[in-house]
């Protein structure tokens, strides 16, 4: 059983170079990391205010 | 609830589904019913996808977990960041370069039909099974704290979110969906605010929080390795992370919030603001229970949340529930005492009295769980099949006793709202893949587009009134609830392994990864029947089965055939 051929959609390569329109943070590579990075620093608040109050 | 209440509930859940209904008039192709306007902003999307993932148990049931244990169920999230981080940068383009309306005909177009009917056949089953929880679960709550008819609840509260979705398709429910949340937030914080001004004048911010530590009420973070404990950061990171993965990357009711998007850019922003939202968002509605359980270390609460069950119990047992209410009433009392006492303490910088009140107040604490643990006990013996948790009637006995009316109303708008988006979202996702992997693909090939945005219709109402059956059924059947949870964990990872051997392995044939995932889900199940672990380690099990079995039978096949050409 054979699906019907895709439909052709904006090239690759246009879509990835796509701008994130962000002040500072011009690839979408920075973005993740900056994503990643608040997430390790809430990890690091959460031991803290368990270390800080217990 | 008074007049004014009702006047909130009513104008804000009509208010927004009529605004719905209005913005999507005139909606006439097929790919303006299912994906919208393609003029969707991030934070449009941002709010559906956070809506459609949040529902009504989320905000009435979270801080009940708060309360009774503390902030470490925030873990489970700690796998969607990086979860979301893959979906926008690897899922997403591929999605909208295949120019797709459903997750699954991606599986078409890169593997074949069979593989695209298993993906949107698991997608199905295990929303379908589940299409009635979103609706039950608030109503149960809801319906036992007010006293209004079960069945009446679901079915006014079904029907609403029934005639938005058919009527206005996804716009719809993404439109409606972010000025539902606008009402989530607005009430949650409401609540916050009040409950914060209802603390004791005398106990400082700084003086809550340690008095919730005392408890362990602020242990967020667990780093043991122990698979049998639910909640540790290793099981949030990995199990959640392959949870996380399956269920914004492959299910339709999330795909269907994003793909919509007026450009990729708006697309991954969206996602990347619940990325980064999500854990401190889940965090604030968990401190909320804990500062819940603060605020009713100074007033004595009910020794049962759920009022209605522990009213049953009286009357079958009126001299046993009081002796366990006085129990209550003295070691409380003894345990504000003590709380007094330590805080005197603290303010005095006296380490030795501090340590000694300290102890005090857990001993005090112990005396008052051995209250609660004799009133569950007689709950039992009043009835065996008596819900012996009330953890999800915390927060509503606090916003019914404390509240001003108004704010109730505000709050309990909130609970539908969740419910109904939540709700809508997966409706619109049910209607979307009947119609187009298995009416359209396989039924009706070549109809006008009028006639599909019929046949949607038709099947987002059918589903609609399923998800209303199993609702009602549910009243009866209480653990098809606990089934139906089971059944999405056991089926998600299984899905997510099919995506990943179609973005990352492509030497692997769709034959191949159709019996590799047939082989894996048998895995899940028979692994589900003999071990005791955390049920999101199955996601990760079901993934990696599915894509080590992908890789051994393709390479099987290679060499079938690599020996059969040589044998000719």
């Amino acid at each position: 059983m054979k699906s019907t051929p895709a439909a052709p959609g904006p090239p690759i390569n246009s879509i990835d170079t796509e701008e994130t329109g962000l002040p500072g943070l011009r690839t979408w590579r920075r973005v993740y990391l900056l994503v990643l990075g608040l997430f390790v620093l809430w990890v690091v608040l959460l031991v803290v205010l368990e270390k800080i109050f217990s | 609830m008074n007049p004014l209440d009702y006047l909130v509930l009513f104008a804000t859940m009509l208010g927004i589904a009529a605004y719905g209904i209005w913005l999507t008039r005139g909606q006439r192709g097929l790919r303006a019913y299912l994906k919208g306007s393609g003029t969707t902003g991030w934070l449009t999307i941002g709010l559906s996808v956070m809506a459609t993932q949040a529902s009504a148990i989320t905000f009435l049931s979270m801080p009940g977990q708060g309360y009774e244990d503390g902030l470490g169920f925030v873990q489970n999230y700690f796998g969607m960041p990086l979860a979301l981080i893959i979906v926008a940068a690897v899922f997403l383009p591929m999605f909208r370069r295949c120019n797709v309306y459903t997750a699954y005909e991606f599986l078409g177009r890169r593997f074949d039909t069979k593989t695209r009917l298993l993906g949107a056949g698991l997608f199905l089953l295990q929303r379908g099974l589940g299409a009635g929880i979103t609706i039950y679960a608030p109503a149960i709550v809801l319906s036992t704290v007010f006293g209004w008819p079960l069945g009446l609840t679901i079915v006014l509260s079904g029907m609403l979110v029934i005639i938005y979705t058919v009527t206005g398709g996804n716009e719809a429910v993404s439109q409606t969906q972010k000025y539902q949340m606008i009402v989530i937030f607005g009430g949650m914080a409401a609540a916050f605010v009040v409950l914060l001004t209802k603390l004791p004048a005398q106990l400082t911010f700084p003086d809550a929080l340690h008095l919730a530590g005392t408890f362990k009420k602020l242990n967020a973070v667990d780093f043991s390795p122990d698979l049998h404990r639910r909640y540790t950061f290793w099981s949030g990171l990995i199990g959640g992370l392959c949870l996380s993965l399956s269920y914004f990357g492959t299910d339709q009711s999330q795909v269907q919030r994003y793909i919509s998007g007026a450009s990729l850019r708006e697309c991954r922003l969206g996602l990347m603001f619940n990325a980064v939202c999500k854990i401190p968002m889940q965090f604030l509605i968990l401190l909320l229970g804990v500062l819940l359980f603060v605020f009713y270390q100074f007033e004595t609460p009910p020794v049962f949340f759920n009022q209605s069950s522990w009213s049953a119990a009286e009357k079958r047992d009126s001299e046993k529930t009081y002796v366990i209410e006085q129990e209550f009433a003295v070691a409380s009392a003894n345990k504000q005492q003590a709380i007094n006492d330590w805080l005197d303490a603290r303010r005095l910088h006296d380490p030795a009295a501090e340590t000694n009140a300290r102890a005090q107040v857990l001993d005090a604490h112990r005396q008052t769980e051995a209250a609660r643990a004799e009133a569950r006990a007689a709950l039992r013996a009043a009835d065996a099949h008596a819900q012996t948790n009330d953890g999800d009637y915390v927060f509503i006995t606090f916003i019914l006793a404390h509240l001003p009316h108004g704010v109730i109303g505000l709050l309990v708008a909130a609970f539908f709202a969740a419910a109904l988006s939540s709700k809508a979202a997966e409706l619109s996702a049910l209607g979307s893949t009947t119609s187009v992997d298995f009416y359209r693909h396989l039924l009706k090939r070549e109809a006008s587009e009028e006639h599909y945005v019929k046949a949607s219709k038709w099947f987002t109402a059918i589903w609609g009134v399923v998800a209303l059956g199993f609702a009602l059924f549910a009243h009866l059947q209480e653990n098809l609830i606990q089934a139906v949870n089971i059944v999405g964990s056991v089926f998600y990872g299984v899905v997510l392994g099919l995506f990943l051997v179609a973005f990352f392995v492509k030497w692997v044939r769709g034959t191949a990864v159709f019996y590799a995932a047939l082989l894996a889900q048998a895995l899940v199940f028979s692994l589900y029947f003999t071990l005791s672990i955390s049920y999101l380690w199955y996601n990760l099990i079901g993934c990696a089965a599915c894509v080590l079995f992908s890789l051994l039978i393709q390479a099987a096949q290679v060499k079938i055939k690599d020996q059969g050409a040589s044998a000719k």
